[in-house]
């Protein structure tokens, strides 16, 4: 399955000359659409595999300039633009692919930012394949959505030129209207919901209960994929446009939503919390020392940096032969993170077959050449616990009583269901199981907040403007659509932010 | 920042220290606890109960014993020194109601810090409280004097004698039980061994009673599932089902192996951190 690694300075030396080629071709005259399909795609580099897997850090390098301007260049600047209308929130994506043919970097990243205001992270992490990439004219052409303009490195690119080359510009902000805005939650949707409100002249505070500041960017997303400096770098740069900060403040517990809109004064306020609460398996033995729930071994290694061995307070716990049970982003993650803290051997149990697998293909492939080994059409049914007087290892997980599954008829997500084969149990032995297999919302809002409706799987119920049933309350992001994307997120900030400063402006 | 207001050592590894913290002693009632950390980048979580608060002077106390990392380099901090984050109040608060016969709160070890707030709390809520405070010896009795200020009658048992009468905790609870005017209903905290047979004392003579649980936590804001419990045949997160929980109902002996997740690194970490705090000292002199 994987094939040949090429390395970073392999793929910089081919990049270099492609690019000496384009540029006669340009000084030559323009390009035909024929010269922009024969121009080859620039493959992401990445870190050696096996060498890369017990590392933290980031796995996916960037592009280097040549490469951004080779890939740009295979746009073929298309009249009906599907790659826009891809986007959840609409990026203006041929504008601003033709600025980096160009070499105008930072106006590029500009045409962005009108939209989409954390670039450095959705051109890591959006799901592009299922997004613009998938609508885009050339992978069309090629009938492959693999051979697509890398819309995503290309954006991902220009984020980081600009961060890197400090020029990133401050919006100017030149009235202050004296309202002020309480933002629950600091994950995409609450971030972007702050940044458009200072942008509009409110005083902006973002309430978080952890220590510091991103959600999911920062506990779920693990460093190698989404390097931690980058969200601070996000949050730094809303700190210098006025919003303010309250770590460590739990909404709900801390102040409730109503002494922030009554005793504290705040005008507006927008729920952010996310889809926080983990799903188990729900079958015996889940007590068992040393199984746990993918947020529970991704906020240890993550948020709390247990990696860090000699550093960290935060015990992670020690394992040689891990399971991770799942097929979606946060499986990929778990696995590939017990690999980089130590583990000999991982594998992904998954009770459908790859093509049903929700996670990101990149992912998948990412994760296999690692090492990460695949179990599929199998799931676990019991979790099996050493007994012994011994209280060192007594209660510690040994291993997974599996069943084996074939596929049958389609279920309500469309992907055919998994029906168990009866008589197939079987042992797996394993000294760690992470149960990766989603997320239900944060329930503690709701259950303190009168008049705060919600379905019966606690997503906030809101209408078209992202507004809640109680008045000043707005809400997005997972919290209302369930375990989604980061740009999903962020597009039902805007909604809510647009929709909050047009009330304020009352 | 949150600054130490005060801070005593209440015995062998026990301190107690009140804290600047007016946000969370606004909000706060019985039975609720907080996040501490002594550091933001590598610092760990964890949960303690609050002992004491005054939301008028704004101000939280903690007690709690240095068995780890975290609690070690607690106890080395001193007035006047700051802790960079505290998280709370965390977790129902305990419901507290009036109740047609005597509440009997038991209080083991450390765990009688916690419930403190809770017999304040029954006082003024019109109760006859009695009180049993267990420790192993004397010298590790603490809030005596507190207790014997509020409560209507105040049971000490030692393991040893060396104070009040010799014995385990449940020989007087078992004793009200049997009595003319058996509890209305039990509270009790302490080390879960403890609660476990305070449970299990309770139960024949089918008294309510209730625990505090002090699980390993993460976040405490209910996203990691790290501190679940068993409690009759449902899963339950201690920081946000709890920390309160029927105590006839709780599956004590997965959560006590739970517990145990981390002892071998708890016992390292404390060892060292000793061992470099003593260094520093020599190395001072």
């Amino acid at each position: 399955m994987s094939e040949h690694y090429i390395s970073a300075a392999e793929l910089a030396g081919s990049a270099k000359t492609e690019y000496e080629n384009l540029l006669t071709r340009i000084n030559a005259g323009p390009l035909s659409a024929k010269d922009r399909m024969s121009i080859p795609e620039q493959q992401m580099p990445t870190g050696e595999p096996k060498k890369r897997a017990r590392e933290m850090s980031e796995v996916a390098l960037g592009y280097t300039k040549e490469m951004a301007v080779l890939e740009a260049n295979r746009c073929l600047q298309c009249k009906n633009q599907p790659c826009v209308s891809g986007c959840p929130v609409n990026v203006r994506i041929p504008q601003f692919i033709e600025e980096i043919q160009k070499g105008n970097f930072k106006a590029a990243v500009d045409i962005i930012k009108q939209t989409n205001l954390l670039p450095a992270i959705c051109g890591r992490v959006c799901p592009q394949e299922k997004q613009c990439q998938e609508q885009c004219t050339v992978g069309k052409t090629y009938k492959s959505a693999e051979r697509a303009v890398s819309i995503g490195r290309l954006e991902r690119f220009v984020a980081d030129w600009e961060r890197e080359n400090k020029k990133i510009t401050m919006p100017e902000i030149t009235r202050h209207s004296g309202k002020k805005v309480a933002v629950v939650g600091s994950g995409p949707a609450g971030l972007t919901v702050a940044a458009d409100c200072a942008r509009a002249g409110h005083s902006v505070t973002v309430f978080e209960a952890f220590h510091k500041a991103g959600g999911v960017m920062l506990y779920g997303i693990p460093e190698f994929r989404l390097p931690k400096a980058i969200v601070a770098d996000e949050v730094e740069n809303l700190k210098k446009m006025g919003v303010t900060f309250e770590t460590n403040f739990l909404v709900g517990r801390t102040d409730t939503l109503d002494q922030l809109l009554t005793e504290k004064g705040f005008d507006a306020a927008f729920i952010g919390t996310g889809a926080g609460l983990p799903k188990f398996l729900n079958i015996p033995g889940e007590h068992f020392i040393g199984v746990f729930s993918a947020n529970e071994y991704l906020s240890r290694a993550n948020l709390m940096k247990a990696y860090v061995k000699d550093k960290a307070d935060t015990p992670f716990y020690e394992a040689k032969n891990v399971i991770v049970t799942g097929g979606g982003n946060v499986a990929m993650d778990a696995a590939r993170m017990a690999l980089r803290l130590g583990a000999e051997h991982v594998t992904i149990v998954y009770r459908r077959t790859r093509d049903e697998m929700p996670a990101r293909k990149e992912e998948v492939t990412h994760a296999e050449e690692e090492g990460v080994e695949f179990r599929f059409l199998e799931n676990p049914v019991e979790v099996l616990g050493i007994q012994s007087d011994d209280r060192a290892v007594n209660g510690r997980v040994r291993g997974i009583k599996a069943l084996s599954y074939e596929l049958g008829a389609p279920d309500a997500s469309g992907r055919r269901s998994p029906v168990a084969v009866p008589g197939s149990e079987h042992e797996i032995p394993c000294d760690a199981l992470i149960v990766a297999l989603g997320n239900g919302s944060n329930p503690l809002l709701v259950r303190t907040t009168e008049g705060l409706n919600a379905d019966s799987k606690g997503h906030i119920t809101v209408d078209g403007r992202q507004a809640t049933s109680k008045a000043k309350v707005w809400a997005g992001g997972d919290i209302v659509l369930g375990a989604a994307t980061v740009i999903l997120a962020m597009g039902e900030g805007r909604k809510a932010a647009a929709s909050i400063n047009e009330y304020l402006a009352k | 920042m949150f600054k130490i207001l005060e801070k005593k050592q209440l015995s062998a590894d026990v301190f107690y220290m009140k804290l600047e913290a007016p946000e969370i002693a606004r909000n706060r009632k019985a039975g609720q606890f907080i996040i501490v950390q002594v550091d933001i980048d590598f610092g760990e979580r964890i949960p303690l109960t609050i002992a004491d608060a005054n939301a008028t002077e704004g101000w939280i106390a903690l007690v709690f014993q240095a068995v780890g990392a975290t609690t070690f380099k607690l106890s080395q901090k001193n007035t006047g020194d700051e802790l960079p984050a505290l998280l709370g109040p965390l977790g129902n608060p305990s419901v507290i109601e009036k109740k047609n016969g005597p509440v009997v709160v038991v209080g083991g070890g450390i765990g009688v810090a916690p419930c403190y707030p809770i017999v304040q709390a029954l006082k003024d809520a019109g109760n006859k409280v009695i009180v049993i405070i267990g420790a192993r010896n004397k010298d590790l009795l603490i809030f005596v004097e507190e207790m014997k200020n509020i409560a209507d009658d105040v049971i000490i048992m030692t393991d040893d004698g060396s104070a009040g009468q010799k014995g385990l905790v449940t020989i007087p609870l078992e004793e009200l039980c049997k009595s003319q005017t058996p509890p209305a209903e039990v509270i009790a905290i302490g080390p879960p061994i403890m609660m476990k047979f305070a449970c299990k004392t309770t139960e024949p003579y089918h008294v309510p009673t209730t625990v505090s649980l002090n699980s390993i936590m993460i976040d405490g804001t209910g996203m990691c599932g790290g501190c679940r419990v068993s409690i009759g045949n449902e899963t339950k997160f201690v920081c946000v089902d709890g920390p309160d929980f029927d105590g006839h109902k709780v599956n004590w002996d997965t959560m006590m192996m739970r517990m145990g997740s981390f002892k071998s690194r708890e016992q390292e970490d404390f060892h060292k951190c000793r061992l470099e705090a003593q260094a520093e000292k020599l190395s001072s002199v």
